[in-house]
């Protein structure tokens, strides 16, 4: 398991689930940094 | 996964090289996490996209797998997440991306 | 005072040769995979119309069975057929294909629909028949044309064919040489979200046993744009389909939020009629081509039968208060706004908590929430969920959280308030608004007080935001007043006296005016 500060962080969120955004505020508080996000949606 | 979206993993992996690049997922299902999880490792498996037969190994997780959660800032993830994981079976979306990251 | 729901209208109509052709997950297939397993086997997966039509949840859809009835059938629900069910129900009608391909030429008024004259002589019989199409739009359809001419347009002129048994009966020409927007795939998207908006119509008027008349306005909320290339999404679908439906009175426009659209369409249509603007507004939306299939790869690869086989559409009418239909409550609007964020729980605090503790309500003082009803018998087996009962545990989980539920009421919360999903999974139909067909009669029978309707939409599938969007709104029980007793004659006559007061007394300099 590797450290998010680290990578370059992909983010494929969901519509249904957690969406990119969301997910992207969390990468970011941990210091991460984020290359591409996107968030899917299945309906 | 969303064949533009797979371009794009595809795209990162090869100019940052594959070691180097994380995917964060936020799967709303088991199966639909287990899926995207396999096609950034293994391969596209519906071979719809432009993974297909591509195994590129990325290292992926669930947001809602304890590995990530702990590196997340409290406050922050009881804001953006923490309510879903009422809502999601993340004991299932656990078991499923394990399943795949033993296959690498 | 508020406006109220005066009717509602949900067809379907079955297009199983239209999956194989137009459903935009097959169309992908035939560019990346031309020789797939999937293309290959996919016929073997498609359902008759008998087979869709005693499908449950499609006898939910139309209101033959209530979503109730849907709870007492174990899932999964395809293998499990409804005896002896109606192709005509409650809300509405399903349509079979060979129908509807009749009805796509009616609705063309460009003469880029054309059938086969075999095709039509043998249909327009059944056609006349059908208790929605009256003679003015029986006319519209014509003679045919010969299999030779279709198959040039098909073959040679980038046309698309329209298929029935997997036989080409007719095609779409092409609008234009050059302009892709009025390519010939564009123009059959189009025409058929016109055709099962302007069956939604006709039936909303049936239902309704109103004067097409009356009609004074119509707003289309589905998710496809009409232009040429210099106003791509120009639009007004809802004038075109009020056209046809023989709405002479009324004139409409568009509105667009992918599938937050209908509660968005809705919200206008009740402010409009509350404002006196209009009397009556219909909201009219018609089903999605490329949507059929969308999901057909899971369902062949389960030995499932595809079951994206119907298109859907749905209307509803809002009036002035009649003091008897159910009110949309304009003080209680949900709305997810720029700033609102995308983490769950702040999308379901905008749409539900913050609306109605701006009025001193609780979570659990909605009797029943009606998010997104999309089928899970469809979503399941393609590893997208249950859809709708995931929503239930976002609204129970944000009632945990407020602190309005034990954490342990939770799926309690889900059972009381929530419903399981039966509409097709064709983006706008199923936002919100398949209940409110049920919820007017369940107010109407007094079996619950207080609906909360609620749209979704992803904004960000369109490339020019990242935001979601979503907004919602309340359908109550009428409080019993009229509008037109609002104002009675002696309330008039008490406001001329006292203006005439204040009149006096300004003049005496006893007022309060600014002097």
């Amino acid at each position: 398991m590797s450290s998010i500060k680290d990578k370059k962080i992909i983010v494929i969120g969901d519509r249904d689930g957690i969406p990119g955004p969301a997910i992207d505020a969390c990468i970011l508080a941990a210091g991460g940094q984020i290359e591409y996000s996107s968030t899917e949606c299945f309906v | 996964m969303d064949l533009e979206n797979q371009r794009r993993v595809k795209d990162i992996a090869e100019a940052n090289g594959p070691e180097n690049v994380m995917v964060i997922l936020g799967a709303a299902e088991g199966e639909a996490a287990g899926l995207a999880a396999e096609t950034v490792t293994l391969g596209d498996p519906t071979y719809a996209g432009p993974l297909t037969g591509v195994s590129l190994k990325l290292e992926v997780y669930h947001i809602c797998e304890q590995e990530i959660k702990d590196q997340i800032p409290e406050d922050v993830y009881d804001e953006q997440i923490s309510m879903m994981e009422m809502v999601l079976d993340v004991d299932d979306i656990v078991s499923e991306m394990q399943a795949i990251r033993d296959q690498i | 005072m508020n406006s109220v729901i005066l009717s509602s209208s949900y067809v379907l109509v079955h297009t199983p040769d239209m999956v194989i052709h137009n459903g935009s997950t097959q169309n992908t297939e035939r560019v990346v995979n031309p020789d797939s397993e999937y293309l290959k086997a996919l016929p073997q997966h498609i359902r008759s119309f008998e087979q869709a039509v005693a499908y449950a949840p499609n006898q939910v859809y139309i209101g033959n069975k209530t979503p109730n009835f849907l709870n007492s059938l174990a899932m999964p629900w395809y293998d499990k057929p409804i005896e002896n069910a109606d192709k005509f129900g409650r809300f509405g009608q399903i349509m079979p294909q060979d129908e509807f391909y009749l009805l796509i030429q009616a609705c063309d008024v460009f003469d880029v629909v054309n059938l086969e004259k075999n095709f039509v002589a043998e249909i327009l019989p059944k056609f006349k028949n059908n208790p929605l199409i009256k003679e003015d739009i029986a006319l519209r359809v014509k003679e045919g044309k010969d299999i030779d001419f279709i198959e040039n347009i098909v073959n040679n002129e980038h046309g698309e064919g329209l298929y029935h048994n997997n036989k080409l009966v007719g095609s779409v020409t092409r609008g234009h040489d050059v302009d892709v927007n009025l390519s010939a795939h564009v123009l059959h998207e189009n025409l058929v979200s016109k055709a099962s908006s302007v069956l939604s119509l006709l039936q909303l008027i049936k239902n309704a046993n109103i004067d097409a008349n009356d009609v004074e306005y119509v707003i289309d909320c589905s998710e496809e744009a009409c232009g040429d290339v210099n106003q791509r999404g120009g639009g007004n679908f809802a004038k075109a389909a009020a056209e046809i439906a023989g709405l002479n009175n009324a004139t409409g426009s568009d509105v667009r939020s992918f599938c937050a659209g209908p509660a968005h369409a809705i919200i206008m249509a009740a402010s409009l009629v509350k404002a006196g603007t209009y009397k009556c507004v219909a909201v009219t939306a018609g089903g999605s081509t490329a949507k059929l299939g969308m999901n057909g790869k899971d369902h062949v690869k389960k030995g499932l039968p595809v079951l994206e086989d119907v298109l859907g559409g749905f209307a509803v009418l809002i009036g002035v208060n009649d003091g008897v239909h159910p009110e949309i409550n304009l003080d209680i609007v949900g709305r997810h706004t720029v700033g609102t964020g995308s983490s769950p729980e702040a999308v379901i605090t905008s749409l539900l908590s913050a609306p109605l503790e701006r009025v001193g309500l609780k979570m659990t003082d909605v009797d029943k929430y009606s998010a997104e009803m999309q089928n899970p018998d469809v979503t399941k087996p393609a590893g997208a969920g249950d859809v709708p009962l995931s929503n239930f545990k976002m609204i129970a989980a944000l009632s945990v959280k407020k602190g309005q539920i034990e954490r342990k009421e939770l799926p309690i919360f889900v059972e009381k308030h929530g419903m399981p999903g039966w509409a097709p999974t064709q983006g706008h139909i199923p936002s919100g608004v398949p209940y409110i067909g049920f919820a007017v009669n369940d107010i109407l029978e007094n079996k619950i007080n207080r609906a909360m309707i609620i749209g979704k939409g992803s904004l960000f599938l369109g490339r020019m935001t990242n935001l979601f969007d979503g907004v919602s709104f309340i359908i109550q029980k009428n409080s019993g007043k009229k509008e037109s007793e609002a104002i009675s004659e002696d309330m008039v006559k008490e406001f001329i006296a006292k203006a005439m007061r204040n009149f006096a007394e300004s003049l005496m300099g006893g007022g309060n005016y600014d002097k």
